[in-house]
């Protein structure tokens, strides 16, 4: 409960260089099969970082790495000074993870659900204010989370994320499965936290969103980066129109 | 802090109408049965199996063998006792009926004619007492025969004894007990209630509380919420404690709604309480306060256990199967206990019951009837420490990878292994 969930608190402990994460020759095995197999990328700063690829690619995995719910199998993550391996309670106070798909607790409301997850920072009805800000569902916050639809649902989950300050915003295919009203606004939401300082990691698997909402991306295909760079250069280097073009012609 | 508000969101979350309406239904059933059971006992036909030791050569011990012949199976007729007793035992016979040499000479004399029975009790479950309320109602055939008898002929006796001539007195040998004036139905309403009331509370509480923490796993599972319960800054031990402490407490609201019922249904056993505190057998306050902490060390322990089992569903549909050996494990020994104990089982048998953390508290229900602590204080020991163990795995798991990838890794291993 160090984290203090004020503005303040943000940028404490900053290491001398801007680059907030960083994974080296990362590698995950689920037994036998290698899912992430070496890879390496930074992320600096208040920058809004896309992790781009087809399904199956390694994406979620990379990303419950960073979130300290899995173990590495080999390389290394580094977050604001902290390794994942070693002190995994130290980045718990700094990230939010928005799980792939994700809900939240059924019987509780919107509104309790906010309190519930605010009570890990002792953050008190700012916190939660904050979260139904963003989460924006008017009246409905008090509705059952089970009564919210998918986009609903999405939304108080970003809230949630967002409400905390984190200093690095983890989100998996945070806006998949959404009609585009929904994605758009998610959209809005996270570029709006990025403005503010947040450093997000996200994945996608839909290129076409990445151009609007990616600083910089990284490309991945069957565990292995291959392409990296911010979508204009990209486009550039391919002669592409858009990162969809870019992939099918890094993987050919 | 954090702990204290995943036991509500917990509670909040699992303690739904849903949950509670099966609940009640069965208390309901329950209370029904109470009535149920009150009368059963009349219902039997089939005649007592009994020893016969007349000494009485009078008139009055003739009528009585003559009563007992023809309403009573007589599988030992003859002098003595030890013996009687021996055989009563072996063909599971119910009683020991002797008829002192004075018994005609008092009756004649104004004085009560005793008839003394030992009764033999092989158990306490509901049905025990049957046979003791058929030579109940012999007995009091036995009182009007002797009183016509008596009223037929001139006499000069008390009129009071005249109606009243015989008297009893009763022993009952009850697990190498003697109890000594108690008749085996108030014996065995006190037991029976007992011994039927804390299995069944057992089970239930048990498969209640398991079921409860294995669906919320479920649940989180299938929503993720417990992929982001386990990024926040809260340990483990505090996501683990907080899942048992939350079922727990749900699982005892439940099981005090369920206690309602069985008040009610216990009221049709308690008959002559007070008696069997006279006997040293009703339970004392210690003994309810040691009773109550093995059933919660059984309850602890089976919420540990689903704990673990429940690190292994996928969502919420998959959590019900998980719950099955729980649910084995709580019936079990609900049953063996219920036809045999734990002195009388095979040693194979007596070591898995012992390994049961859901037998103590039924065993510790029987043996503080009987004084033997040792057992039951081993008992609580051995839930806890049961419970210990499983909450140490449970947080190893949720330490570990498994929790997020399922058995999804454990099941590619496993199949790999089989098609290569
Ligand atoms: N628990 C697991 N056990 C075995 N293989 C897994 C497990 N989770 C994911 N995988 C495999 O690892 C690869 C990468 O998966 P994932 O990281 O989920 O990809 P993405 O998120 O990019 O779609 C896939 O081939 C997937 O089948
Ligand atoms: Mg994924």
């Amino acid at each position: 409960m160090a984290y203090s969930g004020d503005k303040i608190g943000r940028g404490g402990a900053v290491p001398h260089s801007r680059e907030v994460i960083q994974v080296k020759d990362l590698v995950k095995n689920y037994g036998d099969f290698q899912a992430v197999k070496g890879i390496s990328f930074t992320v600096k700063r208040g920058e809004i970082f896309g992790l781009i690829g087809p399904n199956g690619a390694g994406k979620t995995t990379t990303i419950r790495i960073l979130s300290t719910l899995l173990k590495v199998s080999g390389g290394s993550v580094n977050i604001y000074g902290n390794d994942v391996a070693t002190e995994p309670e130290k980045i718990r106070h700094i990230i939010s993870y928005l799980p792939e798909d994700a809900g939240a607790y059924k019987n509780l409301t919107g509104r309790e659900y906010l309190k519930f997850m605010a009570s890990f920072f002792d953050g008190g009805e700012e916190m939660v204010d904050k979260g139904m800000e963003i989460a924006d569902l008017g009246d409905r916050i008090d509705d059952k989370v089970d009564a919210y639809s998918k986009g609903m649902k999405r939304r108080l989950l970003v809230g949630r994320a967002m409400m905390i300050d984190p200093k690095v915003a983890i989100l998996d295919e945070p806006t998949s499965g959404l009609d585009v009203i929904n994605a758009q606004e998610v959209r809005h939401i996270i570029k709006d936290y990025a403005r503010a300082g947040t450093t997000v990691l996200l994945s996608s698997h839909n290129m076409l969103e990445v151009d609007f909402l990616c600083d910089r991306i990284a490309l991945i295909d069957d565990g292995r980066i291959v392409e990296e760079g911010t979508p204009s250069t990209l486009k550039e280097r391919y002669k592409a129109n858009n990162i969809e073009e870019v992939f099918t012609r890094v993987v050919k | 802090m954090s702990l204290k508000s995943i036991i509500k969101k917990e509670v909040k979350e699992l303690l739904t109408p849903e949950a509670i309406v099966p609940v009640m239904v069965i208390a309901i059933v329950f209370a029904a049965m109470g009535n149920f059971m009150g009368g059963i006992e009349d219902e039997l036909e089939e005649k007592p199996l009994i020893a016969l030791i007349n000494l009485d050569a009078g008139e009055h011990g003739r009528l009585v063998s003559t009563i007992l012949e023809e309403n009573a199976d007589i599988i030992y007729n003859g002098t003595d006792v030890d013996e009687a007793i021996k055989i009563v035992k072996e063909e599971g016979g119910s009683a020991i009926l002797e008829v002192p040499g004075d018994f005609s000479t008092n009756i004649e004399n104004n004085v009560t004619g005793t008839i003394n029975i030992v009764w033999i009790m092989k158990g306490v479950g509901v049905m025990d007492s049957i046979p003791s309320a058929k030579i109940d109602n012999l007995i009091q055939s036995i009182n009007l025969g002797i009183s016509a008898e008596l009223i037929q002929r001139e006499n000069d006796l008390d009129p009071v004894h005249v109606l009243y001539p015989t008297g009893r007195e009763e022993t009952i040998l009850f697990k190498d007990r003697e109890i000594e004036g108690v008749s085996p139905g108030t014996l065995s309403g006190m037991l029976s209630a007992q011994s039927v009331m804390v299995p069944i509370v057992t089970m239930i509480l048990i498969m209640m509380a398991g079921g409860i923490i294995i669906s919320s796993m479920g649940m989180e599972k299938e929503d993720k919420t417990l992929e982001t319960l386990l990024t926040l800054p809260v340990k483990r031990e505090s996501i683990v404690t907080g899942k048992v402490v939350g079922a727990a407490v749900i699982g005892l609201i439940m099981a005090g709604i369920y206690m309602l019922g069985f008040g009610y249904y216990m009221r049709s056993f308690r008959v002559g309480e007070v008696n069997l505190a006279e006997r040293g057998l009703a339970l004392g306050m210690l003994d309810y306060a040691l009773v109550g902490l093995s059933l919660f060390g059984a309850l602890l322990a089976g919420l540990a256990l689903s704990l673990v089992l429940g690190t292994y569903a996928e969502d919420y549909k998959s959590a019900q199967s998980y719950l099955f050996p729980v649910t084995a494990l709580a019936l079990i020994p609900m049953f063996v206990f219920m036809f045999m104990d734990l002195g009388s089982m095979p040693v194979a048998l007596r070591g898995a019951m012992l390994a049961i953390p859901f037998s103590h508290p039924i065993i510790a229900m029987r043996s503080l009837m009987f004084d033997d602590y040792l057992l039951v204080i081993g008992g609580i020991i051995y839930t806890f420490v049961f419970s210990g163990v499983m909450i140490f795995f449970a947080v190893r798991i949720f330490n570990s990878d498994r929790l997020i990838t399922g058995r999804m890794t454990k099941k590619d291993g496993l199949l790999e292994k089989l098609t290569k």
